[in-house]
C-alpha cells in the first residue's frame, strides 16, 4: 500500500527541487536558448525573404535590360529604315531634278534651234528673193532686148492660157 | 547519444568517488538457507530508501561488505529536529538496529523510520507486520536515495543546459556548439511538436519553461532509474514524485483557465439544459481525473518496467540455477531496451498532456 501512498518528504523535496530547477533553467537556460533559436530563425526567415526580394529585383532588372535592349534594337532598326528611305528619296529627287533640268535644257535648245532655223530660213529667203529678182532682172533685160522674143513670150503665155 | 552516455558514466563515477563509502558488516541477512522472496526484493528496489545501496560483496560470508552512500535523515519529532546518517542503521531495515538520538529511539522498518514509544526496547508487530509500539515521526524530510538522485539529476540538468546556454552566448551568429547543438533539437522538438500544436501559436511561449523543465526532469530521472548500479533510484516511478508534478500541472491549468474553460466545465455551451446539468459533475470530476491520470500513468509505467526487469532477474534465484541466467539476462536486456524507449515516451506523454491541458484551459471561444 505504501507503494501508492505519496510520502510527504519526497513530495516536499520534489516540489523544492522542481521549483529551483524551473526558476534557474528558465532564467539561465530556456530564455537564452529559446531566444537565440528564435533570433536565428527570424534571421533565416529574413535572409530568405531578402534573397527572394533580391531575386525579384534581379528579375526586374533583367526584364528592364531586355526591354531597353529591345527598344534600342527597334530604334536602330527605325533609324536604319529612315536612312534608307532618305537615301532613296534623295536619289529619286536628284534623278527627277536632273531629268527636269535636262528636259528644260533640251527644250531651250530646241527653241533656240527653231528660232535660229527660222531666222536662217528668213535670211535665206530674202537672199534667194533678192537673187531671183536680180537674175530675173538680168534675164528679162536680156530677153526683152529684141521685139521678136517679146512677142514670142507673149504668145507662149497666151498659149498656156488657152491650154488652161 | 554516445556523448551523453559517456558524460553520464563519468559523472556517476565522479559522484560516487566523492562520497565516503559506508562499509559495514551485515547483521541480519542470513546465509544460503534463507528463502528468497522476490516480492520483497522487488518492492525494496522499487520503493524509496534512506541509504544509497550500491552493492553487497561476499554476501553471506564473514567479511560481507555493503557498499553504500550514507544519506542524512532529517526528522521532526516530539523532541524537535533530529538528524543522523543512514549508515547508523547498518543496512538494517527490519527494525532490529536501534539508533538512539535526541532522547529517542529510531528503527528502520522496511525503509520507514519509526520512533519507539517511551520505554520500548524493541519493535513489536501486529499480524500485518505493522509496528504496534512505535510511530512515525511528525515530519520525515530525510534525504532519501530518491531525493539524492533527484539532486544528482538537477546538477546534471544544470550542467547540460547552462553549458548549452553558454555555447549560444559564445557563438556570434547564434549557432551553438557541443552540448548546445545536442540539446537544441530536443528543445525545438518540445516547442514545435508539443507546445505549439497543443497550446497555440499565441500563448505557448508562457508555458515553454515549465514544459521544457518537466520534459527533461522526467526523462533524465527515467534514465537514471535504468542504470543498474544506482540500484533502483526509482524517482519517476515513485508516486510522490509524479503526484507533485501532476499537482503543479493541475495548479497551472486551473490558474490559466479562462472564461471559456470554466464555462465548458460548469455550463457546457451548445447542449440542452438537462444535459448541461448532467455534464457539470462529469466535467468537474474530469478536472481532477486529468492530473490523476498523469500521476498514475508515469508512476505505473516506470514502476512496471522496473518490476518486470527485477522479476526476470529473480528467476535465477527462484530456480536456484545458473542455467536460467542466460534466459533471464536475454529477456531483461530486451525489456531494458524497451524501457530506454519508454523513458523518452513517458516524458513526452507527460509533457504533451500537460501542454494539452494548458491548451484547453486557454482556448478561446470559437463559433
Amino acid at each position: 500500500m505504501d507503494l501508492i501512498t505519496p510520502e510527504f518528504g519526497l513530495v516536499f523535496w520534489t516540489l523544492i527541487t522542481f521549483l529551483i530547477l524551473l526558476f534557474i533553467l528558465r532564467k539561465f537556460a530556456w530564455k537564452p536558448i529559446l531566444g537565440a533559436v528564435s533570433d536565428r530563425e527570424d534571421g533565416i526567415r529574413n535572409a530568405l525573404a531578402s534573397a527572394e526580394k533580391a531575386r525579384l529585383e534581379m528579375q526586374n532588372l533583367h526584364a528592364d535590360n531586355e526591354r531597353i535592349l529591345q527598344e534600342a534594337r527597334a530604334e536602330r532598326e527605325a533609324m536604319l529604315k529612315d536612312a534608307r528611305e532618305m537615301k532613296n528619296k534623295m536619289i529619286t529627287d536628284a534623278k527627277d531634278e536632273a531629268q527636269s533640268q535636262a528636259n528644260k535644257m533640251i527644250e531651250q535648245a530646241q527653241v533656240a534651234i527653231e528660232s535660229e532655223k527660222k531666222a536662217a530660213m528668213a535670211e535665206l529667203k530674202s537672199h534667194v528673193a533678192g537673187l531671183s529678182v536680180e537674175i530675173a532682172e538680168k534675164v528679162v533685160r536680156q530677153e526683152l532686148s529684141n521685139k521678136d522674143k517679146q512677142l514670142k513670150l507673149v504668145e507662149d503665155m497666151l498659149g498656156d492660157a488657152k491650154l488652161n | 547519444m554516445t556523448l551523453s552516455t559517456f558524460k553520464r558514466t563519468v559523472f556517476t563515477v565522479l559522484f560516487l568517488s566523492a562520497f565516503s563509502f559506508g562499509f559495514a558488516k551485515d547483521t541480519q541477512e542470513g546465509g544460503d538457507d534463507e528463502k528468497f522472496d522476490p516480492k520483497e526484493m522487488i518492492l525494496h528496489h522499487v520503493k524509496d530508501a534512506y541509504g544509497m545501496h550500491i552493492a553487497t560483496l561476499n554476501q553471506g560470508e564473514e567479511n560481507e561488505l555493503h557498499i553504500t552512500i550514507p544519506l542524512p535523515l532529517i526528522l521532526w519529532t516530539e523532541n524537535g529536529l533530529t538528524t543522523f546518517m543512514s549508515s547508523e542503521f547498518h543496512h538494517d531495515y527490519n527494525g532490529e538496529v536501534i539508533v538512539e538520538k535526541n532522547g529517542q529511539r529510531f528503527v528502520n522498518v522496511h525503509e520507514k523510520v519509526y520512533v519507539l514509544d517511551e520505554g520500548a526496547t524493541s519493535v513489536q508487530y501486529d499480524e500485518e507486520h505493522h509496528p504496534t509500539n512505535a510511530h512515525r515521526p511528525k515530519l520525515d524530510l530525510s534525504i532519501t536515495r530518491n531525493v539524492f538522485m533527484m539532486w544528482v539529476s538537477m546538477i546534471l540538468l544544470f550542467t547540460i543546459f547552462l553549458t548549452a546556454a553558454r555555447s549560444y552566448k559564445k557563438s556570434k551568429n547564434g549557432v551553438p556548439s557541443g552540448v548546445g547543438s545536442f540539446v537544441e533539437p530536443l528543445i525545438v522538438f518540445v516547442r514545435d511538436e508539443i507546445a505549439r500544436p497543443m497550446i497555440g501559436e499565441h500563448k505557448y511561449r508562457k508555458y515553454m519553461p515549465y514544459l521544457l523543465t518537466i520534459f527533461f526532469f522526467i526523462w533524465i530521472n527515467n534514465i537514471f532509474g535504468l542504470i543498474p548500479i544506482l540500484n533502483g533510484a526509482n524517482l519517476s516511478g515513485n508516486i510522490a514524485f509524479t503526484f507533485t508534478l501532476a499537482a503543479i500541472t493541475f495548479i497551472i491549468t486551473t490558474f490559466s483557465g479562462n472564461k471559456n474553460y470554466w464555462k465548458h466545465i460548469f455550463w457546457m455551451p451548445g447542449v440542452p439544459v438537462p444535459m448541461k446539468i448532467f455534464l457539470m459533475p462529469i466535467e468537474i470530476i474530469g478536472m481532477f481525473v486529468k492530473p490523476i491520470s498523469l500521476m498514475i500513468r508515469l508512476f505505473a509505467n516506470i514502476t512496471a518496467g522496473h518490476v518486470i526487469i527485477l522479476a526476470l532477474m529473480s528467476l535465477i534465484f527462484v530456480f536456484k540455477s545458473y542455467a536460467i541466467a542466460p534466459v533471464s539476462v536475454a529477456f531483461s536486456l530486451f525489456i531494458t531496451v524497451i524501457e530506454v524507449i519508454v523513458t523518452a515516451i513517458q516524458a513526452y506523454i507527460f509533457t504533451i498532456l500537460s501542454a494539452l491541458y494548458f491548451g484547453m484551459a486557454t482556448e478561446e471561444e470559437h463559433h
